[in-house]
Order: C-alpha cells, then sequence, then structure tokens
C-alpha cells in the first residue's frame, strides 16, 4: 500500500506533510485543556483567585482558536492530498488500461475494471484521507495523552499500563473471531443475491414451469441461512462495545481510588485526578479509533491489490518500428494498379492464450490477395474470430508470422496498421453522443456526403432519417435505443467510412435479417472494389459468392475452396450448406 | 458490513461513526453522513407505519431493548454522578475505608451497566434479523406474483437493488440505528436531567455554544449540499464514461482512439478534483469547528464553575462531574444528527420496498377453473396488444392450430413473432380478442393450468444454479431419476453430460455459464420433454450456435414437436416447409397464410424473402 501511496503522491506530497502538523497543532491544544482545568481547581480555586481562574479560562480559549486553525489547516492539506492522489491514481489506472490489447482486456472483465477505477479509487481516497488525519491525530492524542497523564501522576499512570492492553487484546481478539463469521456471512449474501437474480431474469421460465412453490423454498432456505449467519457473525460484534465501556469505566474507578487515596494522604491535588480520568478517556477512545481506522485498512489492502494488478499488467503488444509508406487511403486507385496493395499472409501460425494453454489455432497457412473476398466458416469456438483478430493485432501470434503488404504484422506501428484495417464485430459497440458522433468515429472528418454514402451502403440511411433529428439524434449509452439490427448497420457505416484497405466482418450482419444483409454485401463490394473483403458467417449465404472460403475446425484449417469446390470436397460444408440452404442445393452439385 | 461495502463511498467514515467512539470528535467522522443526498421521503408516516407492522410481534422484545438501554443508561449516569460525591465527600473528608467501599459499588454499577448494554445489543439482532428475513421473504414471493409485464418495464438492475441494497439498509437501521437512536435519546435526556440536578446554572451556561452548534451546522450543510450536489454529478459523469468507454474498449482499439479517451477521461478527472476537494473540505470544516464549539463550551463551565466554587456556591465534585456529563452531552447530539441521515435512508429504501409490495399482482379471472384434459386445438381471433397503450404491437391477429398440428411464424426482427407467442403462453392477455384452447376462452381458465399445459423453449436459454438433474427435472420435480436420463437422452443432451466430471449433479454456475449456448439449449428442450406438455412453443435459436450443434438441437425438436400442438418461431428452411401452416408476420399483423408451395405460389412478402435468404448460388448456376 505504502508503494502506492508514494509513487502517487506525487505533487502533493507539501500538502501531505502539511496535513500532519497541523493536526499536531490542533492535537497539542486539544492536550492543553484538561491541565488547565486541573490549574483552575488546584491554583485557582484553592487560591480564590477568581482573576487567575478567568485569565486560565482566557488561556483555553486562545488554545482551542489556535487548535481550531490547526484542525482547519489540517482538512484543508489533507483533503487536497487525498483528493490529488486519488485523481493522478485515476487518470493513471485509466491511462495503463488504454494500452491494453484484447488479451489483457479478456483477462479484466469491464465490469470488475470499472469498479476498479471509481470504488477502489474512491476508497484509496477515503483512506489516504484518514491516514492523514485519524491515523495521525489518535496515536498523537494517545502518545501526547500518555505524557500529559504521566506529568500530572507517574503513580496513577500505572492504570494505564494494564487497561491499554486488556483493551487491544481483547478487541483484536473479538475482531478476529468476528472476521471469518462476516466472510461466511458475505457468501450466504451473495447465494441470496443469485436466486433473487436468477428469479428476475428468469421470471417467464419460473411462470411458465409454474415452479414459484420451488422458487419460494430454494429462497427460504437462503434466508433463514444467512439469519442464522449473520446473527452469529453480529453476536460477536455487540460484545465490542460494551467491553470497551466496561474496561474504560473501571479504569476510571480505578484512578478514582488511587488518585483519591493518594490525595487523602496529600501527595495529589483533587483537580489533577479530575485531569487525568479526563485523559485517559482521550487516550482510550483514540485507541479506539486506531482499531477502527486499521480495519478500514485492512479493506482497503483489497483495494490496493485489484490496482495494482492492474498497473502492474503490461501488454505485450507494443508498437512496430516500420513507418508505412504514404496513406494509401487517400488515393486508392493507385493500390491495384502498382500491385503494392496490402496482401495478407499467415505463415504457420499457432496461437494460445497462454503459455501451456489449449492451441486455439494450429499451423494457419494462408494466402490472401489484396482485393479478394474470403468467407469463413465454422463452429462456434473453431477459432474463427481470434484467427481475423491477428491480422490487426488485437493478439499476437504465439508461432508463426502475419504479413501485410509483406511485413510482419508486428513492425507496423499500431494506430498505423490498426488505420488501414476496418474490423466490425459481432456485438456492436456504440458511444452516447449523437449519430453523427458516432459514425465519425471513423473518420472525423468525414463530409455530409460521406457520412450519407457510408450510411447509405450499410443500409442505415432509411432508419437513420426516420429519427427526429437524422444525424443529429441522440443515441443513449451503449446505443440502447436502437435495435440490435440496426447497432450492427450503424457499427459497418462507422467502419466503411473510414475506407480501410482490409474490411474484416466478424459476424457482425447476424441481427440483421438475410435480405438487408445481402443489400449491406452488394453495396460494400460497389463502394470497396479495391479492398480485402474477410467475413465470417453462420449463414452460408453470406459467404457463398467469396473468392474463397475457409471452413475451420478446432483451431485448423479443414478445407479450402469456393462455394461449388467445398460441395463437393468438405462434408462439413455440404451439411451445413444443406441444413440452411435445403437439400436441393446437393442436388446441383451431382 | 456487507451493505456497508455497498455503500462503498462513505464506507470508511461510516464505520468509524457506527462504533461508538467516547468523547473524541474526530473531524473524519461526524461530517461524513452530512453529505448523503438528501431523500425525498414521500410518505414517511405510512412507511414508518408499515416497518411498525412488520416489528408488532417483536413489540415485547422492543420494549426489553428500552428497558435495557434505560437502566444502562441510567446506571452510566449515576455512575458518573458518583464519581463526582466521592471527590467531595471521600476525598475531601480524608475517609479512605469509605472511598475503597464506594469505588467497589461503583465497579459493580459499572459491570451491571455493560451487561444491561450488551443484552440490549444481542436481543436487538434477533428482532432485525427475523424482521429482514420477514422482509425479504414478503419481497420475494411478492416478486413471484408480478406479471410479465412488470419486468418489462421495470430495469432488472433497479429491481435487484431494491430486493437486497434497499432491504440491508432496512436491516442496518432496524440492528445498529434503531438501537442507537433509542440509547441517544435515552442518553440525552438523562443526561440534561442529571445535569439540571446538579446545577441549573452550570446547565444554562453550558448550553449557551448550543444555537450556534445548530447555526454553523445548517449554513455549512447547506454549502456543503450545494458543492455535494456538484460532485455527485461530476462522479456520475465520470462513471458513466469510464463505464462506457471500457465496455466499448474494443471499438477503441480498433479505431485507435485511446489518446482522445485519456484526454477527454483527463478533462472530466480534473472536474471531479476541484468539487471533490470542495466538497470534502465543505464537509472536513465541520469536525473542527465542533471541536472548537466543544472546548468553548468545556472552557467557559471550567472558568464559571471554578468563579462558582470559590464563590461558594457549588463543589468541586459537582464541576468534576458536570464536565463529564458535558463531553458525553456533546457526543449523542452527533450520533443523532449522524443518525437521522441514515434512518432517513433506510426509510427511502423502505418506501421503495413497499413500493413493490403494492404492485398490482397477476390475478385470475373470477371463476377461473383449472385446465385439464388437453386436446391441443388453440384459436386466436381477431387479438390485438399493446405494451404501451396507443402503440399497437400486434393487431387483429386470428389464426386457428388443429390439435396435433404445426404452425411456423415467419417474418422480419420486430415484426411481433415473440408478442404473438408471449400472448399464447399467457405471459400477457390480449387487450383485445380472445384467445381459446380446445373452443373455450383461455381467460376462463387459471394462468398456472394453462402454463402447465403449455412447454415453451426460448431462444435465449434460462437455467438455474442447481445440479443438472434439477434443471431437467424443473417442472416436474417428482420425476425420478430414469426419466430424467431419459428425457436428457430424447434431447440428445446426455453424452455431454455423461462426459462432465460430476455427470447429472454437476452444478451450473450463473444461469449455465460454465456450458456452451448449445449444451443449455439442449437442457432446456430436456426440461420441456420431460412436462409432457400438450401445446408446444418454440423460439428457434439463430446464428449464436454452431451448425454441428443445431443439427443436434433440431433432432431435439423435432423429437419434441411429434403429436403436439406446436408454435415454432422458425429461421430453418426445413422447420419451415415441414410446417402444416406458415404464417407470415410483419408490422404487427399476419400478412400471409398458407403452406411452403402455397406461399411461393402467392409470389408476395414470403417468397421475396425466401428467394433471398435461399436462394442458392448453385441454383442460379445450373439454371440456363
Amino acid at each position: 500500500m505504502m508503494k502506492l501511496i508514494k509513487q502517487f503522491m506525487g505533487g502533493s506530497w507539501l500538502w501531505a506533510i502539511a496535513a500532519p502538523l497541523f493536526m499536531l497543532l490542533e492535537v497539542m491544544m486539544d492536550l492543553m485543556q484538561p491541565a488547565l482545568m486541573a490549574e483552575i481547581i488546584d491554583i485557582g480555586v484553592a487560591r480564590g483567585d477568581v482573576a487567575f481562574i478567568f485569565a486560565t479560562g482566557g488561556r483555553m480559549l486562545l488554545y482551542a482558536l489556535i487548535g481550531v486553525i490547526g484542525g482547519l489547516g489540517c482538512v484543508v492539506t489533507s483533503c487536497t492530498a487525498a483528493v490529488g492522489f486519488a485523481s493522478r491514481l485515476r487518470q493513471q489506472v485509466f491511462s495503463h488500461i488504454q494500452t491494453f490489447s484484447f488479451g489483457e482486456l479478456d483477462k479484466f472483465q469491464t465490469s470488475s475494471l470499472i469498479t476498479r477505477l471509481t470504488n477502489d479509487v474512491t476508497q484509496m481516497q477515503q483512506i489516504v484521507m484518514l491516514a492523514l488525519r485519524l491515523m495521525v491525530r489518535s496515536p498523537l492524542i494517545c502518545v501526547g495523552g500518555i505524557i500529559m497523564a504521566y506529568r500530572l501522576s507517574p503513580a496513577l499512570s500505572m492504570i494505564l499500563a494494564v487497561a491499554a492492553p486488556v483493551l487491544l487484546g481483547g478487541t483484536y481478539f473479538l475482531i478476529k473471531r468476528a472476521m471469518p463469521l462476516f466472510m461466511k456471512m458475505q457468501t450466504k449474501v451473495d447465494r441470496i443475491n443469485e436466486v433473487m437474480r436468477e428469479n428476475l431474469l428468469g421470471a417467464k421460465v419460473v411462470k411458465s414451469f409454474v415452479s414459484q412453490g420451488h422458487e419460494k423454498r430454494r429462497f427460504g432456505g437462503a434466508n433463514r441461512d444467512l439469519m442464522e449467519w449473520s446473527a452469529k457473525a453480529m453476536g460477536n460484534m455487540v460484545l465490542l462495545f460494551p467491553l470497551v465501556n466496561l474496561v474504560m469505566n473501571l479504569s476510571v474507578v480505578t484512578a478514582l481510588w488511587f488518585g483519591g487515596s493518594m490525595a487523602i494522604a496529600g501527595s495529589l491535588e483533587t483537580g489533577k485526578i479530575m485531569a487525568f480520568i479526563n485523559y485517559l478517556i482521550q487516550i482510550m477512545s483514540s485507541m479506539m479509533m486506531v482499531i477502527m481506522v486499521s480495519m478500514g485498512f485492512t479493506r482497503a489492502q483489497v483495494a490496493v491489490q485489484r490496482l495494482n494488478e492492474v498497473l502492474d499488467t503490461e501488454s505485450g503488444i507494443k508498437d512496430g518500428s516500420f513507418e508505412a509508406a504514404e496513406d494509401p487511403a487517400e488515393d486508392p486507385a493507385e493500390d491495384p494498379a502498382d500491385g503494392g496493395g496490402y496482401d495478407i499472409v499467415f505463415e504457420d501460425v499457432c496461437f494460445r492464450h497462454e503459455q501451456g494453454g489449449e492451441w486455439i489455432l494450429k499451423h494457419i497457412n494462408i494466402e490472401i490477395k489484396a482485393g479478394r473476398t474470403v468467407g469463413i466458416i465454422g463452429a462456434t469456438g473453431s477459432g474463427k474470430s481470434t484467427l481475423v483478430s491477428l491480422i490487426p493485432r488485437l493478439y499476437d501470434a504465439t508461432q508463426g508470422r502475419v504479413c501485410v503488404g509483406g511485413r510482419d504484422v508486428r513492425q507496423y506501428p499500431l494506430a498505423d496498421l490498426r488505420n488501414k484495417i476496418g474490423m466490425v464485430l459481432q456485438e456492436s459497440i456504440l458511444f452516447a453522443g449523437s449519430l453523427e458522433e458516432n459514425l465519425r468515429y471513423g473518420k472525423d472528418d468525414a463530409t455530409r456526403e460521406e457520412l450519407e454514402a457510408a450510411a447509405r451502403d450499410a443500409q442505415a440511411l432509411d432508419f437513420i432519417l426516420e429519427k427526429e433529428g437524422a444525424f443529429a439524434a441522440r443515441v443513449e449509452q451503449r446505443g440502447r435505443n436502437f435495435s440490435g439490427g440496426q447497432k450492427q448497420r450503424l457499427s459497418i457505416a462507422r467502419t466503411l467510412l473510414r475506407r480501410p484497405q482490409i474490411l474484416i466482418l466478424d459476424d457482425a450482419a447476424s441481427a440483421v435479417d438475410t435480405v438487408t444483409e445481402a443489400k449491406i454485401r452488394q453495396a460494400i463490394l460497389r463502394r470497396m472494389g479495391s479492398c480485402t473483403l474477410i467475413i465470417i458467417a453462420q449463414r452460408v449465404a453470406a459467404i457463398k459468392d467469396a473468392d474463397l472460403i475457409l471452413v475451420l475446425n478446432d483451431g485448423a484449417i479443414e478445407a479450402r475452396g469456393t462455394h461449388e469446390e467445398l460441395l463437393m470436397s468438405s462434408e462439413t460444408y455440404r451439411h451445413v450448406a444443406a441444413a440452411q440452404l435445403g437439400e436441393e442445393v446437393l442436388s446441383h452439385v451431382c | 458490513m456487507s451493505a456497508d461495502q455497498k455503500r462503498g463511498y462513505a464506507a470508511i467514515p461510516n464505520r468509524t461513526v457506527m462504533g461508538r467512539p467516547r468523547g473524541g470528535q474526530g473531524p473524519g467522522g461526524p461530517g461524513a453522513h452530512l453529505v448523503r443526498e438528501k431523500v425525498k421521503l414521500k410518505d414517511t408516516k405510512g412507511t414508518i407505519k408499515r416497518l411498525g407492522a412488520y416489528l408488532a410481534d417483536k413489540a415485547w422484545l422492543l420494549a426489553l431493548v428500552v428497558l435495557f438501554s434505560l437502566a444502562s443508561t441510567a446506571v452510566n449516569i449515576a455512575g458518573t454522578r458518583i464519581n463526582g460525591i466521592v471527590v467531595d465527600n471521600y476525598v475531601a473528608k480524608g475517609d479512605g475505608r469509605g472511598l475503597l467501599l464506594i469505588c467497589l459499588g461503583l465497579g459493580a454499577m459499572y459491570l451491571i451497566s455493560s451487561l444491561f448494554f450488551y443484552s440490549q445489543a444481542r436481543v436487538m439482532i434477533t428482532v432485525s434479523q427475523n424482521t429482514a428475513v420477514k422482509i425479504r421473504q414478503d419481497l420475494f414471493e411478492k416478486q413471484q406474483k408480478l406479471p410479465v409485464k412488470y419486468f418489462d418495464s421495470h430495469a432488472s438492475g433497479d429491481l435487484m437493488s431494491r430486493l437486497t441494497n434497499d432491504v440491508d439498509q432496512i436491516n442496518m437501521a432496524l440492528s445498529q440505528n434503531l438501537s442507537q437512536f433509542f440509547g441517544g435519546i435515552i442518553n440525552l435526556a438523562g443526561m440534561l436531567i442529571a445535569m439540571l440536578l446538579l446545577s441549573p446554572l452550570l446547565t444554562v451556561i453550558s448550553l449557551v455554544m448550543i444555537p450556534f452548534m445548530f447555526l454553523i451546522t445548517f449554513f455549512l450543510s447547506r454549502y456543503t449540499r450545494r458543492v455535494y450536489i456538484s460532485q455527485q454529478g461530476q462522479l456520475g459523469e465520470m462513471n458513466g464514461y469510464v463505464e462506457e468507454i471500457l465496455s466499448g474498449q474494443k471499438a477503441v482499439l480498433l479505431f485507435s482512439r485511446q489518446e482522445a479517451a485519456r484526454a477527454r477521461f483527463g478533462e472530466i478527472n480534473q472536474r471531479l478534483k476541484k468539487s471533490a476537494i470542495l466538497t470534502l473540505i465543505g464537509t472536513g470544516t465541520l469536525g473542527p469547528i465542533m471541536n472548537l464549539i466543544n472546548n468553548c463550551t468545556y472552557l467557559i463551565v471550567a472558568a464559571a464553575g471554578g468563579y462558582l466554587i470559590v464563590k461558594g456556591h457549588i463543589t468541586p465534585g459537582i464541576v468534576f462531574s458536570f464536565l463529564i456529563y458535558m463531553r458525553n452531552f456533546a457526543r449523542p447530539i452527533n450520533e443523532l444528527s449522524n443518525l437521522f441521515t441514515t434512518i432517513q435512508g433506510a426509510l427511502a429504501g423502505a418506501e421503495r420496498v413497499f413500493e413493490i409490495m403494492d404492485e398490482k399482482e397477476e390475478e385470475d379471472q373470477p371463476g377461473a377453473i383449472a385446465l385439464t384434459g388437453v386436446k391441443g386445438d388453440v384459436a386466436m381471433e381477431e387479438a390485438g396488444f399493446s405494451y404501451v397503450p396507443g402503440k399497437p404491437v400486434l393487431e387483429d391477429c386470428s389464426l386457428a392450430a388443429a390439435a396435433g398440428t404445426v404452425t411456423a411464424l415467419v417474418g422480419p426482427t420486430g415484426a411481433g413473432k415473440t408478442t404473438l407467442i408471449s400472448l399464447l403462453a399467457r405471459f400477457y392477455d390480449p387487450d383485445q380478442g380472445r384467445i381459446t384452447i380446445d373452443g373455450e376462452d383461455m381467460l376462463s381458465f387459471t394462468k398456472d393450468s394453462v402454463r402447465k399445459n403449455i412447454g415453451i423453449v426460448l431462444q435465449d436459454t434460462f437455467l438455474f444454479s442447481e445440479t443438472l438433474r434439477d434443471n431437467i427435472r424443473y417442472g416436474r420435480p417428482s420425476a425420478s431419476p430414469e426419466e430424467v436420463v431419459e428425457a436428457a437422452k430424447l434431447a440428445g443432451a446426455h453424452g455431454f453430460i455423461e462426459r462432465l466430471p460430476e455427470g447429472y449433479d454437476t452444478v451450473l454456475a450463473d444461469n449455465g455459464d460454465n456450458l456452451s449456448q448449445g449444451q443449455r439449449q439442449l437442457l432446456s428442450i430436456a426440461r420441456v420433454i420431460l412436462t409432457r406438455p400438450a401445446i408446444l412453443i418454440l423460439d428457434e435459436a439463430t446464428s449464436s450456435v454452431d451448425t454441428g450443434t443445431e443439427i443436434k438441437i433440431q433432432k431435439a425438436l423435432m423429437e419434441l414437436m411429434a403429436g403436439r400442438t406446436s408454435f415454432v418461431i422458425a429461421h430453418r428452411l426445413s422447420t419451415i416447409k415441414n410446417a402444416d401452416q406458415i404464417l407470415v408476420v410483419d408490422g404487427g399483423r399476419i400478412v400471409e397464410r398458407g403452406s411452403h408451395q402455397e406461399l411461393l405460389a402467392q409470389e408476395g412478402f414470403y417468397a421475396n424473402m425466401y428467394n433471398s435468404q435461399f436462394r442458392s448460388g448453385l441454383v442460379m448456376q445450373c439454371s440456363p
């Protein structure tokens, strides 16, 4: 934890150092109060000196005022330091996540990254602030109180030597015993939430099977279980405060007895007994504070771990150094002519996510000439998406190499490479904003004509124009105000706008009805005559016209060829085609 | 603890306040609650009344709690007074033996007080836990009775949070805050009485600062609320941005937009930083200022007390007791003001919970009877339906399906196919027209009995976190293990289940996340097979399943449909061709109907769709 704090306190060091100093001021002033009160009683009252009493009262006021300056100073400095720290930490975590590639994104789930960036960072901010205030204040009061108490009466201070260990030990014991119970309780809470969630999400299933009774029993069981465990866990914790109360009160009584005896013997003034008891209470409550805050620290430790996990993860995919020649996108006509287009070559490519893991791709060899259309088909989990992900370097090949335009993809600067490649994923990702902003994500400086053309080709123009405000229409977060098919068409339009050299459609029209899908495909071919097109699809109809079709099975290319060739050569392909297009497909082969 | 963690943001300061740190007014503590968003309560009285109803049968336990805290407080207060008497009567008079005796007596009193304190907390746990269990169970059972329409119009995240967070908050309020609240009030009253008894003059003097306290709190909290709201706004903006960008991180990568994202985040982060500092300083200020006020009161009482002693109006022991009372007096005031906000939060939670409890339940028509001995003739007569009044999703739909026939529904997405089968399944009832089973209006039967006779396989399957066996016999828990295996075999799921290390005893995680989509589908088919429904409703899976599994599923479905009146939202040509009738749905109406050949001959919507979807390259090549 300290490492993290050190690393990100950065420009806030001065604030962070000032905070405890201010706090020291406040604590010192606070600690003076009981001693001054003792003086009022032992000197002012004993001598009947009213002027002294008021003078001392005035001094107490002065100290109180100085104290509040210290207190306010500490608040300002500690807040500034803690917030500065948190905002630096947050920025760094976010920036670091931006360097992640698909591999790292898969490893951390999105929701977990979000809680790390928000809750965990906020928790760190709280902890830093507490550390700068309470963790300074309480030990200071504790030590200062002990010193003051000792100065008042060394003999009486012995009470502290007994009471403090009892208090600390008892609390420690209780907390230690309760923690596992709370942990267990948490699993019961999770279980309740699980059953609850299932019943919310699966409400239709529960209703259609008329199984409400069964669900009631299931929930009831989890519910009672939770009650039992929370009663156990809390039953332990409720001992804490009565115990603390008791220890404190007994110490006070003991101080009273010892102090009283000493006063009777004439070795201690009455006022000092009162002041001592005051210090006693201050010392013990600050000890409790320390315990409470340490409990908070233990929990923050989890946040620290989770943040470090993100910060320590390095993306394996880094920029290459080769600068690609002039951006051919500016002059698309030139490419096919001089043959300098971006051929794609896979040379004995193997891929797996981690060392020792299962091979996702096995010895893939492909050559795709620029300007061709390639279809890829295969079962879920056969490696189709992974295969195409290697082209824009969303992952790097574990063995072998992927070349684009005659060069290993690892030689290009990432942005360069990815700007040449347009990839549309099955899950369409839209951002909150206007439709136009979303489309311009593909190309910032696109003209209105370009926007419309891309939308038209993606068969999205009609529904865009139907929206109120057309291109200015609002897109909600994640585009939830659009249907699945509309979102997919918008993502396609966005990518078309870039006029990439290589266009990859990863099952990108699965929610679009077949008529529209066919139209999109035709429009793409018309629009991007010179571009290499790679289509992953579940529907045979979407790829059957491709120049080359790859049938993927279990990470390897099982068959390749055109539609007609595959109908004859590949049994898998024949099966799929027959199931989707009808048996008559086969009759035409023979 | 759990609720505390979920609240996250204010978690730590909460914790320090929750415990009863004696005397010390840590600057981190008291302010923290001040900023909690002010919640608007609609009907505080009613909510408290309803909560009270839950506590009613625990009334005598609650009385016990009050009694215990009364006793514990009284002993504490008396103890403090006795401290003062000790100073005056024994120390001052030099009575050593008396001092020892009275100190022993005091120790015993404190011990008893702590015992009361403990018993009170203990009883409160019983009360609060029992109440939370009851509320949770009631809420769950209520949820079971809500109509499907309710789930459509309410985000599941919001419901979930009501069912968990809000109940937790009520639980917290009951288990901790309520007894603190009692304790605080009893303490306050007791302390005030004791102070008045001790010295009315000093009491008046010590209360001088109270108006300042209120004034400062008032103005400070007004300022803080303002900055807090702006901070919450910024925090919300940031959370929103982070969530959106990270969920779409793959797009950011593909379009090389990392720099832009970083810059935008930096902007929001800076804004948040500014308002966070202001907010925290605003809340933090309260601590030192309260401390100042406390110290001022302390010194005023000390000085005035000293003066009064000199003048012979009171004894040192009285001043001594008084000073301790004063320290203790400030604490419940701080605590109560903190509690006020938490309790308000809990009441708001309770209100949200009761809102669900007040929702209209799914009801059968009066006089509805159980549907038995179904033959399987289903008809829809001019049925219409809308989710939102005025925006019909289905209009004027009529169909007739004879027992044992297959009806295929085809049409573009959003045409109303899913709504149509939802009406057949009685998830909704039609707004117009009627649906009949064996010639009788479906409404004349109880919902449960109708659903029992209808089996449904939905496109997105839903499984439960139980064993595979329990999942398969979900619709008929009485099924024997042999019957389960047989159903799994018919559905083609037996093979993969056998290959799992724990076979049928495998416990599914999170909606069967440990299975593939296809396997889940097979299980949901097996589940329906076992219920042997007379009528079957299927939503064929589309692209998410690979073709190999698809063929398997297809086979299982054929098995299932044999001899049953079936309605299928069809995507596969083979299903469509083999159907007894095809209904083409578009724009909420049935636009065409007939067999495959008949519809092709019509050369209308269906023919058009068929040609574009299933037109084979080879067909074109081979035709001259």
